[in-house]
């Protein structure tokens, strides 16, 4: 490949307690494009997806070899300042969960603990992200009414709009439309297909007619293991290993 | 089919009677303490100290206790809040959850928690002792912050294990330290349960008299300092139902009436505390 990437996985193992969750995992995740990684339940997508921002952590009895290279940068190095990995990558997760504080607090939370305090700079990064996440229309008049009380759909948004405003260049997704309405999922839908001139974004789905809409590059995960990567479409229409087939047919799912 | 049906209309009943004895007992307690206080409630009470001779059924009032209990309580309130949110956070969002340390913790204040009042009230009357300091506003406030300081502790620790995880997850994934996280996020979703928390040891506090009887002493003024005894409301009613005489035991319930009134209106204000600031509560 002649980009340089974003993430490069490099030979990542992750334990849960004595159970192999991740085994031997290699991959370069293309830059500005969105990559989906697929598989049945329990195939260790959603780990994966995890360890690029260490929201493994707070995970107990966890234990990680291999590297996570992030701009070059290991970030399972010991030494290594997770808030400010972390500020690298939005993430949107399967349920909406907006702060407990209103609509305008939940985008300016990000900013404000990057020490943006000047309240004009504020006010005008929550309208840019708002608008970047399709939602402004929806919640300009107002902005500080709880969070809580927008639908979950619209959760979904405000949360990737909380996301942006901090700033990242990669986007992490887990099955992010999965308790959405279908017109919501599409919402969020467009809205990649239109963040991925800009972002790295990836995206943890069981969908597999999601993925085939959305994703230029597939990741096929079973059991913890890797088993097929490409572009989406030699992806879907050269499937080289049997499992991959299997899937894509919907033999095991 | 019909013994089923006749097992679910006697478990129905019992329930029935079970919440009909409760409501029943708030009815008689309520009742009792108002009908008996009623004719010795009047301003002075809850405006004047007692003057000569109040507890022989001169004039005079409570205000005294009532001024007591209030700093008494309020103070140890205060101390046991600056103790039990830090000991919630730190078990919940700190260490590991299921750890043995975590765990040892929540035993302990459990066992605390069981400790009987006059234990704390003997313990805090030997602490005072080793110190120098006599029975005083200070020494009541010491051992009413121990007495509620279990209770308090625990309460806010099981609504911050409420929690969910995923609201933690979302405010590191932004970047946000294990620190911002408590108290931007998590203490603010929990702030409902924390201030019942609150509430709770308020109206356990104010109304323990096992715990003030040696360390705050007792007082016919108004205390000025902490190092001056105070009088509190649970032994101005001990004393006047002490005495032989009908008018005085009159006041000991009007003072009951007095107490009730206090804690159930600390907790009407906490509701609607909890309801001003309980919006932003994601469900």
């Amino acid at each position: 490949m002649d980009y340089a990437s974003h993430i490069s996985v490099q030979d990542l193992n992750v334990y849960y307690g004595n159970v192999q969750a991740l085994k031997h995992i290699n991959i370069d995740i293309p830059d500005r494009q969105i990559t989906a990684i697929i598989g049945p339940s329990g195939c260790g997508k959603s780990t994966l997806l995890r360890c690029f921002n260490r929201l493994l952590d707070t995970v107990e009895d966890v234990r990680v070899t291999g590297k996570v290279l992030v701009d070059g940068e290991n970030i399972f190095d010991p030494a290594v300042d997770v808030t400010r990995i972390r500020k690298k990558m939005g993430l949107l997760s399967q349920r909406p969960f907006p702060l407990p504080m209103s609509i305008y607090d939940n985008v300016a939370y990000g900013p404000r603990i990057y020490g943006q305090r000047n309240r004009r700079q504020l006010a005008t990064l929550v309208e840019k992200y708002l608008k970047m996440a399709n939602i402004w229309e929806e919640v300009k008049d107002r902005l500080h009414e709880p969070a809580s009380k927008l639908s979950i759909g619209q959760q979904q948004r405000l949360c990737l709009a909380r996301g942006l405003a901090v700033e990242p260049a990669i986007i992490l997704a887990d099955e992010p439309t999965s308790a959405l309405d279908p017109q919501s999922s599409q919402y969020i839908e467009k809205q990649f297909q239109e963040l991925k001139n800009q972002y790295t974004i990836v995206m943890v789905t069981h969908i597999l007619r999601q993925a085939r809409r959305l994703a230029d590059y597939v990741v096929f995960m079973y059991l913890g293991e890797l088993i097929e990567h490409g572009p989406a479409r030699d992806f879907f229409d050269n499937p080289r290993q049997e499992l991959t087939k299997e899937y894509i047919k919907g033999v095991i799912s | 089919m019909q013994r089923n049906k006749i097992e679910e209309g006697v478990a129905i009943g019992l329930m029935w009677i079970s919440t009909g004895i409760v409501l029943l007992s708030v009815v008689l307690i309520l009742g009792t303490i108002v009908v008996k206080g009623f004719p010795a409630l009047n301003l002075d009470m809850i405006t004047k100290t007692p003057s000569g001779g109040f507890y022989l059924g001169k004039s005079g009032g409570i205000l005294n206790a009532i001024v007591g209990s209030l700093l008494l309580t309020g103070g140890a309130v205060i101390v046991s809040i600056v103790f039990s949110l830090p000991v919630a956070l730190y078990l919940n969002i700190y260490a590991a959850r299921e750890s043995r340390f975590a765990a040892m913790v929540r035993l302990s204040l459990d066992v605390l928690w069981g400790i009987p009042s006059i234990v704390y009230g003997a313990f805090g009357f030997l602490l005072m002792l080793t110190l120098g300091v006599r029975a005083s506003l200070l020494g009541g406030m010491i051992a009413v912050s121990l007495l509620i300081l279990p209770m308090m502790a625990r309460a806010m620790d099981e609504v911050v294990r409420l929690v969910p995880r995923d609201l933690l997850e979302a405010s590191y994934s932004l970047g946000a330290t294990r620190w911002e996280t408590a108290i931007k996020v998590v203490a603010r979703q929990a702030l409902p349960g924390i201030l019942s928390a609150i509430l709770i040891s308020f109206g356990r506090g104010i109304g323990d008299a096992a715990s003030v009887l040696f360390t705050a002493g007792f007082s016919d003024n108004i205390p000025t300092s902490l190092l001056e005894p105070a009088a509190t409301l649970p032994l101005a009613i001990f004393f006047q139902l002490g005495t032989p005489f009908p008018e005085v035991q009159a006041r000991a319930y009007a003072s009951a009436v007095i107490l009730t009134a206090i804690v159930l209106g600390v907790s009407v204000v906490g509701r609607l505390l909890v309801w001003r600031y309980g919006r932003h509560v994601v469900k």
